[in-house]
């Protein structure tokens, strides 16, 4: 009988539903984010609540087995949120702990693959974001910027945007997955947000931008149309580097 | 204060009159933001991408278009009538910083028309780099142009600035320089990439023992080169490049194949199609080059000087040598793997790393995704399946050719039409 393994859907509840995996000797399971969970009379369920202890002494036995880049690779592919992705990485980690030998590019394990394709579209994924971020200045001397990125990649370009604008306030926020980081100058916070009606739902903030903003935006939008060789069009090649989906937030892509 | 509309108007014409120079890299170079100012550099970035599919990384503008020289390849040649203008230092420098600041841009590639004369020119051009990094403690990404002629010191001080250099040649040989830019002279660009490839090294050799060293130019130095604008071979173009990559350790070449922009009877007539096929043959050539351990005599030779238009200079290669295949991906050399059409330089590691856990097959290459419709013809693999019959080059390069419709099949056209 398969078990249903829940737990709350952070990383470190993830890494300690693998450790209760093995404590619990359970053979069969299948994993699932707490809040998709419906109960059916024909599983047996158990639930897991994050320990940071149980999180640390998995991710330590996997950096004994993997490098950082397989260990970034696994963040990465948990970041994809995709519905299968949890029960493949548990794969993935039997697989591991199965081998005495690094398995990380065995790439006809099927887990394997799937973990390194998965993170190679997250990464792609949060190369984009540092591309196709647009920040807006405000009256309050905040640089602002909106983005519903595919993957919940965040957490994987602040350190990124913290280096590079390390002397601007930021803030850059998932419309999508409702949260944002900011930087205040000294370190990056996650937050949580509350727009006022005004700057619909934090999508657009004319109102309350810096009045050089609007300058800048039209100096941006004349400098793309310029660059531009009419000889050379190539509009194929153009949708592929800049996919319509992130157009709405690019000032660039809204004439 | 300067009008919004005139700042908005010197920027179309003096990023219009830029955009003919192709490179647009922001990479190489490993300027940290250690000073908690503005910017970092690393791999490079591609912020947007304007409508023919280039990428946008840099903010690419002349300071001036006013010229004394008159190329005849180039728009802002003296002769023409077009609209000239000027930005001021502090107007480059506020574009620079604002464009920095809202994450459109990686950085600044600042070149010039040559107004009085060379150093006069190269000494703003230094400047602007000088305030970025001073003024503002910009740490992003700065590509100034040399200008040819530029003294010695000025060349010093760019280099002190910026993160690349670079000194067009302009064109593949002297003799089309002479045709086409009677006024300037090959020796004026060959002498300053000597001189920033002697300075690079130097301190680079002193920067090992003194860590206070400055860095010099830390993305190294770049050329670009018109190409169809004049009847020069793949060979002497492929050639040339390959002499800067050793004489003068230049990171990139750049081919820019020739927009006609003028009635000059020495170059192709207006309408001419931008030789685009061409160009990316070349590139794919001086990928071949630099990172697939090919010498030019492999790709193109004298009785063969010119890239086949219709397929990629390596499937070329395989055809010419098909007696060096099938190879056996299991077996072979990662060199000689990376050779095999179809298969690029991380297919070819990949297949390395997993070939040590399980013998690969067919399916195992194509869930790696590794693209075995042109491949197929060259190696074998742990499967009893594989091409039996012994084809002729002309029968596989039929076949390929059939399977793929070639994203360039419309704009084929020969090399080059002189009249």
């Amino acid at each position: 009988m398969i078990t249903v393994v829940t737990y709350d859907g952070s990383f470190e509840g993830l890494l300690t539903a693998v450790f209760e995996v093995y404590e619990y000797k359970l053979a069969e399971v299948a994993f699932s984010r707490s809040s998709n969970y419906q109960d059916t009379i024909f599983n047996t369920t158990h639930q897991v609540v994050a320990s940071g202890d149980k999180c640390r002494r998995v991710w330590k036995g996997l950096e004994h087995k993997l490098s950082a880049k397989a260990l970034g690779d696994l963040y990465k592919a948990f970041l994809s949120e995709q519905p299968d992705i949890d029960n493949v990485l548990l794969d993935y980690i039997r697989h591991v702990f199965a081998n005495t030998v690094s398995v990380e590019q065995d790439f006809s394990h099927p887990a394997v693959l799937r973990v390194v394709q998965m993170a190679r579209m997250v990464h792609r994924e949060k190369h984009r974001m540092e591309a196709f971020v647009r920040f807006q200045l405000t009256r309050d001397h905040l640089y602002y910027a909106v983005v519903e990125p595919d993957f919940d990649v965040l957490p994987l370009i602040r350190q990124h945007f913290q280096d590079r604008y390390a002397d601007q306030l930021w803030l850059i926020y998932d419309a999508r997955r409702k949260y944002g980081i900011y930087y205040d100058k000294e370190s990056v916070t996650t937050v949580a947000m509350h727009f006022s009606e005004e700057v619909a739902a934090g999508k657009d903030i004319r109102s309350i931008q810096d009045e050089q903003e609007g300058l800048y935006q039209l100096l941006w939008q004349q400098y793309f149309s310029s660059v531009n060789i009419l000889a050379r069009k190539n509009t194929r090649l153009h949708i592929q580097h800049m996919p319509r989906r992130y157009w709405k937030y690019l000032p660039e892509k809204l004439l | 204060m300067i009008s919004e509309d005139r700042i908005r108007e010197k920027l179309a014409i003096l990023a219009d009159a830029a955009k003919y120079d192709v490179s647009c890299s922001s990479s190489g170079s490993k300027r940290k933001n250690d000073n908690k100012g503005l910017g970092t550099t690393g791999n490079g970035i591609c912020h947007a991408y304007t409508e023919d599919g280039r990428c946008v990384s840099l903010l690419k503008i002349l300071l001036t278009n006013h010229c004394i020289y008159d190329c005849a390849y180039c728009v802002s040649r003296k002769s023409n009538d077009i609209k000239r203008a000027a930005f001021t230092v502090q107007e480059v420098v506020d574009l620079t910083i604002n464009f920095y600041r809202r994450n459109y841009i990686e950085g600044l590639f600042l070149s010039s028309g040559i107004f009085s004369n060379a150093d006069y020119t190269m000494e703003r051009l230094v400047l602007i780099a000088k305030k970025l990094r001073t003024e503002h403690r910009f740490n992003g990404y700065i590509h100034l142009k040399t200008i040819p002629g530029a003294s010695d010191e000025l060349m010093k001080e760019a280099g002190l600035y910026a993160d690349r250099l670079s000194v067009n040649v302009e064109m593949p040989t002297e003799k089309s320089l002479q045709l086409l830019a009677p006024d300037k002279k090959r020796e004026d660009m060959i002498k300053p990439m000597h001189y920033l490839k002697e300075q690079i090294v130097q301190h680079t050799e002193e920067k090992k023992l003194i860590k206070a060293t400055p860095t010099f130019a830390p993305a190294g130095q770049s050329t670009q080169m018109v190409i169809g604008a004049t009847p020069e071979t793949d060979l002497q173009i492929l050639g040339m490049a390959d002499q800067f990559y050793r004489r003068f350790q230049l990171r990139r070449v750049y081919y820019s194949g020739y927009v006609p922009i003028s009635n000059d009877n020495r170059l192709p007539a207006l309408g001419t199609p931008v030789p685009m096929v061409r160009e990316n043959r070349l590139y794919q050539a001086d990928w071949l080059l630099r990172f697939y351990g090919f010498t030019v005599n492999e790709i193109v030779s004298p009785d063969a000087p010119l890239l086949d238009m219709d397929i990629d200079p390596k499937l070329s290669w395989a055809l010419r040598n098909l007696q060096l295949f099938p190879i056996d991906i299991n077996q072979a050399d990662l060199q000689l793997i990376k050779r095999v059409p179809g298969i690029g330089i991380g297919s070819a590691e990949k297949i390395v790393a997993a070939r040590r856990f399980n013998k690969l097959n067919w399916e195992h290459l194509k869930k790696m995704g590794v693209p075995i419709t042109r491949a197929r013809y060259f190696i074998t693999c742990h499967s009893a399946d594989f091409e039996r019959r012994d084809l002729t080059p002309v029968a596989i390069k039929q076949q390929i050719l059939a399977l793929g419709n070639s994203k360039y099949s419309a704009n084929f056209s020969p090399q080059l039409s002189m009249f």
